[in-house]
């Protein structure tokens, strides 16, 4: 085991990939020469050729439906998009294209496609580069939404995308990058559709993904100090959505809270209310809480910015209310 | 051959030209040089912060075709837009203050380096997303046609848009709609770090224009007269209610991307000439040759120019901050906007 950024993670993911399965090949804008705008490609180029690590024109429509097509025709494309702000103009190739395929063929064609993208705020980038669109996807039946906060699942889970044949939007977090963490070496797998408890607690389940994990554990750090013991659920993955262990951790404690960076009306907090509300409705001592940005589009202002996000404070000043 | 031909039109307008536009011209270019390196320090100090991506090197473009405009006209950009912005006449105190995210700033700090916006300069907007203001422009065409107005809509955009489909579904509207935008691309050889050669099959950009039966040019970029020279006639054309044109103009960003790029991707040697060619360096040389300006008033105008940018500093430095309250403003029309 080593101590690997999220970065420097999906990159050893990529490279066991590439050398594992000839079919896997990677291509999006600025991956090989520039190795990627975050470097999440860094040093590909040099060992796996342009055959492999290919960088397209700016064309978003067609770089993903590239990928449709090249998966139908027996290869496991990644598709790095820049940032998922641009996968916007991908949706056709996305929504109509890589989630019906297998269904409407009756299961005859299949798209074995990973459309990594990067996502989130905090860094100042204003209203068309900051936003988190994991909802829009996760209201898409035939995708798969993966979303990992740690090193180890960046890995784990990227790795796992690469060995089963439905299409999938990875979303990695941009402000994760240089986050550091254990990693195993080599073949390492984390399940699609299995939730990480990351802390345990009874008073409180705060169920989360992607950057909002770690204010979550901060959260919880300053809540035990005020004597609220809360447990803390990393998703992982969207869909599938492990409900389970949600509902198991909401049975003990009574008490749910979901903190997401996307926006709070219509965001993945709803799904994810809604089917705690299902299954362990008579568990529940309160109502369940969203902690998720504004719903207003990300401000450039440093302040307002800040404002708009969910932060550990605000998951501490909502759970002080619920216990 | 597109080239040496405005080349041609361009040596003829000097002659030509008034002292006073040609003063402008160079007043407006070096307005533009300074403000970047005030930002490029601003930024380095922690006062500017988020993407930040200057338009120095590429003056002749925006001074050159926004001065064949008239000021109804109308202007829509990119990221890349400080530039664009000065030259269409916006306050360079607003520009700043919106880059150092305050409350009296264009998009009062909402909108920050990339989205600047001023209705009352026909500014119409900085837009991030690559193409993102193609279909915008055609759009605002479509507007001034169907009031019978006599604008013009000049859009500007990056050689790395023409891999968009917005591009060409924009291109192919406009011409069959006869709309009166003007498309200029302003190719500096990089989109990022990829060359124009490694993502376009046809790196005569102008060319473009023949497929959609438009006009198409190319022309020097770092010679604000021969933009000027080839905007004046895109213009007319689209007045006349001809349709639309594109133009492409060869230029160089003298920096990075962005403030966060050192561009290693390109060398020293291919840097230098292109700076040699400085637009603005340029100009100057030309106007004192010709004798149709002295060291004198032009050294006036550079210190004009400093105390304008000194300004809008201290205004920007001095300006409030945005109050919270205005985070959920903006997100919809104040009363939907019922008359
Ligand atoms: C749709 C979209 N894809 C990718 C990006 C990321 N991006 C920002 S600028 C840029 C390069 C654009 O180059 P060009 O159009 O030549 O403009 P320049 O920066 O050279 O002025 C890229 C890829 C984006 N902003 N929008
Ligand atoms: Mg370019």
């Amino acid at each position: 085991m080593a101590q690997i950024s999220y970065r420097e993670a999906l990159n050893q993911a990529l490279r066991e990939e590439l050398d594992r399965d000839e079919r896997v090949f990677i291509m999006g804008e600025e991956v090989g020469y520039f190795g990627g705008a975050f470097k999440v490609t860094d040093g590909l180029l040099a060992v796996y050729g342009e055959k492999r690590v290919r960088d397209t024109p700016i064309a978003e429509l067609t770089i993903v439906g590239a990928g449709v097509g090249a998966a139908m025709g027996g290869l496991k494309p990644i598709v790095e998009l820049m940032t998922i702000n641009f996968g916007l103009l991908a949706m056709d190739q996305i929504v109509n294209h890589a989630a019906k395929i297998h269904y409407m063929f009756g299961g005859h064609a299949k798209v074995p496609l990973v459309i990594r993208a990067p996502q989130g705020a905090g860094h100042q980038l204003g209203a068309q580069h900051s936003q988190s669109l994991e909802a829009y996807f996760l209201h898409c039946p035939g995708l798969l939404v993966v979303i990992p906060a740690t090193p180890a699942d960046a890995k784990g889970l990227l790795k796992s995308c690469l060995r089963q044949d439905n299409p999938v939007i990875f979303l990695e977090h941009e402000t994760l990058y240089g986050v550091k963490g254990e990693v195993p070496d080599g073949e390492y797998l984390t399940p699609l559709g299995q939730a990480n408890v990351l802390r345990e607690g009874k008073d409180l389940t705060i169920v989360s993904y992607s950057k909002c994990v770690y204010d979550a554990i901060a959260a919880a750090e300053a809540l035990e100090n005020e004597g609220v013991d809360a447990e803390v659920i990393d998703l992982r993955t969207l869909n599938p959505l492990d409900i389970t262990t949600v509902v198991e951790s909401v049975r003990k404690t009574g008490k749910a809270m979901v903190v997401y960076e996307g926006w709070r009306t219509g965001g993945a907090g709803a799904e994810i209310a809604a089917q705690i509300y299902e299954a362990a409705f008579d568990d529940l001592d309160a109502p369940v809480e969203r902690v998720a940005t504004l719903d207003t589009p990300i401000p450039y202002n440093a302040r307002l910015e800040k404002a708009a996000l969910p932060s550990a404070a605000d998951i501490v000043k909502v759970a002080e209310r619920m216990v | 051959m597109a080239l040496e031909r405005e080349k041609h039109i361009a040596e003829r307008a000097l002659l030509t030209m008034g002292e006073t536009q040609l003063l402008d011209f160079y007043r407006r270019m070096v307005l533009i040089r300074r403000f970047e390196d005030k930002v490029a320090e601003m930024y380095s100090r922690g006062k500017i912060t988020g993407f930040c991506h200057l338009y120095a090197g590429e003056e002749a473009v925006a001074v050159g075709a926004i001065s064949a405009l008239y000021d109804k006209d109308f202007v829509v950009s990119t990221y890349r837009e400080h530039g664009h912005c000065l030259a269409k006449g916006v306050a360079p105190r607003a520009v700043m203050a919106e880059l150092f995210g305050k409350a009296t700033g264009l998009s009062r700090g909402h909108g920050g380096s990339m989205h600047l916006f001023d209705a009352e300069q026909r500014f119409m907007g900085g837009y991030a997303i690559v193409g993102g203001g193609l279909p915008l422009a055609a759009g605002l065409g479509l507007a001034v046609r169907y009031k019978e107005e006599p604008q013009v809509v000049c859009c500007f955009f990056g050689d790395g848009a023409l891999p968009q489909g917005a591009f060409h579904e924009a291109l192919n509207m406009t011409s069959l709609w006869k709309l009166p935008v003007i498309f200029i691309c302003e190719n500096n050889f990089y989109g990022m770090g990829t060359l124009v050669q490694n993502a376009i099959c046809q790196e005569e950009l102008y060319k473009f224009a023949e497929p959609y039966k438009m006009p198409g040019v190319r022309v020097d970029g770092m010679d604000v007269l021969a933009v000027h020279g080839a905007t004046l006639e895109a213009a007319a054309r689209a007045r006349e209610g001809e349709g639309p044109s594109l133009i492409e103009a060869t230029t160089y960003r003298f920096r990075g991307h962005s403030m966060s790029d050192p561009a290693e991707y390109r060398s020293k040697r291919e840097e230098r000439i292109w700076q040699e060619r400085d637009p603005i360096k340029n100009l100057r040389r030309k106007l004192l040759h010709d004798g149709r300006a002295n060291e004198a008033r032009l050294d006036a105008i550079e210190n004009e120019v400093a105390a304008v940018i000194d300004d809008a500093v201290k205004f920007a430095e001095d300006s409030p901050e945005p109050s919270l309250e205005t985070l959920g403003k903006y997100v919809y029309v104040d009363g939907n906007g019922a008359e």
